[in-house]
């Protein structure tokens, strides 16, 4: 999933200063999972910043909306009859909710309540840890279904580095060397001729904005 | 006899089968030329070349081909050093480049340390390929005159290219891999970590003998002289990939203070002896870290000089 993390609350507070008429909009899905931006977490923004802009004397009217999806034009669909009533909109969604929001509505100032932070994985309640940079070709048949260039603080592709710690990277003591952990599991599969050879430099798609459409399928007129 | 791939000192001197002996210089935290002519002078006419490190554990300092160029200027031969943090492929190459045309010939390949470590550890480290890549794509350009991207170059950048190798770090078999995979990138000669367990770097040197590795990269055992306990107690905790036995620290904590630094030398010198008859070892790598003036007594108490003319 996509893993975001609220914004300090004097942030997202000072982004609304100028506003008095403010709708939050959650998202169900991702940030919903990771306990960033879904129903409860729009129902506790919107209580304290109701409550900080009482106290501050600059009452804000604030309106909460939470959809399935922010990055799916259907469930946005739900807010355009709402919309219009507010100022500004603060939305608790990962990035490319929030973008695709503020493409809706062009006119209306959209604002971040969250940080986009990764895309991870569930290890407790509330603790997630980072899997994938989405890089757009996938070596995890390769490296024992260890990420290098996500796992490896350098992202390389033929480690370990010089640095490698007795099985901890040269950054932290308490963060595992990628490389080392690979070399154990192909190690232990019988599979360390996959990183025999020298692994040629990546063709980095992701320097652009990409685009995805999947067989059988093609771009349609946007409604 | 086989042409020589880059005609460097270094290579030449490697090649006529002398025991190589090269320094290592850091270029400064400024401006300052004649810091670099300072300390090279410690070094010439006793080593065979100097590597110039390129901004090393992440500080910023004087570029390192900058500092070669200065090394040139004043008769030395140096090691361009690059690590791959700091630049992309189209930065790499036109420093390759450059820095071939102002007449540098050895080039060492390079991670580099995490940019965490440095002065600006909130920059972006680039590492758009690793120093496995750095090393093929520098032996395509000097062998097959092409950039990294199969485009024609007009005129090959003939290069003496290095890398680094890790004798000591865990996993421990896989670090003779790694070695036969630098190989296999087209590395020519190879400056290990500094070495301070002895017994650890005789079994690597063996493996590397048994897989006929050594015949096929110069490997150049690196040497750092301990000037002090702290400094060695540093090495063991907190330098990732070092390993300094404890019976290195009990050696120096067992002479008077004041000859601490002494002992260190003794000690490095005694390697040194050792490696001139290890069989794989083509050389030794002298880093003398913030110590260059101690540079000739090293050598000759190493019984290293004078350093061999080779046409």
């Amino acid at each position: 999933m996509i893993v975001a993390k609220r914004k300090p609350f004097e942030d997202i507070k000072n982004m609304l200063k100028d506003y008095k008429k403010v709708l939050n909009i959650g998202c169900g899905t991702c940030v919903a999972v990771c306990l960033a931006g879904g129903e409860k977490e729009v129902d506790v923004l919107t209580a304290e910043l109701d409550m900080a802009r009482k106290m501050e004397d600059n009452p804000l009217e604030i309106g909460k909306f939470t959809v399935e999806r922010q990055c799916d034009r259907e469930y946005l669909e739900a807010l355009d009859s709402v919309v219009g009533n507010y100022e500004a909109l603060l939305s608790m969604a990962c990035g490319a909710g929030i973008q695709f929001l503020a493409e809706r509505y062009p006119e209306k100032p959209v604002f971040p309540a969250v940080d986009t932070t990764f895309i991870g994985i569930n290890q407790g309640v509330g603790w997630y840890e980072e899997r994938c940079r989405s890089c757009g070709s996938c070596v995890l048949g390769m490296t024992g279904g260890i990420c290098p260039v996500t796992m490896c603080a350098k992202g390389l592709y033929n480690g370990p580095c010089g640095g490698t710690n007795k099985g901890s990277c040269e950054i932290n003591k308490d963060q595992p060397c990628a490389w080392f952990m690979i070399y154990e599991r192909l190690s232990k599969q019988g599979r360390l001729n996959l990183i025999m050879d020298v692994v040629p430099p990546q063709d980095w798609r992701n320097q652009t904005p990409r685009t995805v459409i999947q067989p059988g399928y093609k771009k349609n007129e946007v409604a | 006899m086989e042409e020589l791939k880059a005609g460097s000192n270094l290579e030449k001197v490697l090649r006529a089968g002398h025991f190589a002996f090269t320094g290592e210089l850091g270029p400064p935290r400024g401006a300052n030329a004649e810091e670099v002519r300072k300390k090279a002078a410690f070094l010439k006419g006793n080593v065979d070349a100097v590597n110039i490190t390129d901004n090393q554990t992440a500080m910023v300092r004087m570029a390192s081909w900058a500092a070669s160029l200065l090394l040139i200027q004043e008769g030395l031969e140096p090691n361009f050093q690059m690590v791959c943090r700091d630049r992309n492929r189209l930065a790499m190459q036109s420093d390759i480049l450059g820095a071939y045309a102002h007449g540098i010939r050895n080039m060492l390949c390079l991670s580099g340390d995490h940019q965490q470590f440095g002065d600006h550890p909130q920059a972006m480290g680039v590492f758009d390929i690793d120093s496995m890549q750095l090393i093929q794509m520098v032996k395509k350009m000097r062998d097959e005159k092409k950039f990294l991207s199969g485009a024609d170059l007009d005129e090959a950048p003939k290069l003496f290219i290095g890398a680094a190798a890790n004798p000591f770090a865990e996993p421990f078999e896989w670090r003779v891999h790694r070695l036969a995979k630098k190989i296999n990138a087209g590395v020519d000669f190879i400056q290990t970590q500094c070495i301070y367990n002895m017994d650890k770097f005789r079994e690597w040197i063996r493996r590397s003998n048994d897989m006929g590795l050594t015949e096929k990269a110069y490997i150049l055992a690196g040497v750092t002289p301990l000037k002090s306990v702290g400094m060695a107690k540093y090495m063991q905790g907190k330098v990732p990939g070092m390993d300094v036995p404890d019976a290195v620290i009990k050696r120096l904590q067992g002479v008077d203070k004041k000859k601490v630094a002494e002992e260190g030398i003794k000690f490095a010198c005694e390697q040194i002896e050792e490696f001139k008859e290890m069989k794989g070892v083509a050389g030794v790598h002298l880093m003398a870290i913030e110590w260059e003036h101690k540079v000739p007594e090293i050598a000759e108490q190493a019984k290293v000089l004078p350093r061999p003319k080779v046409d």
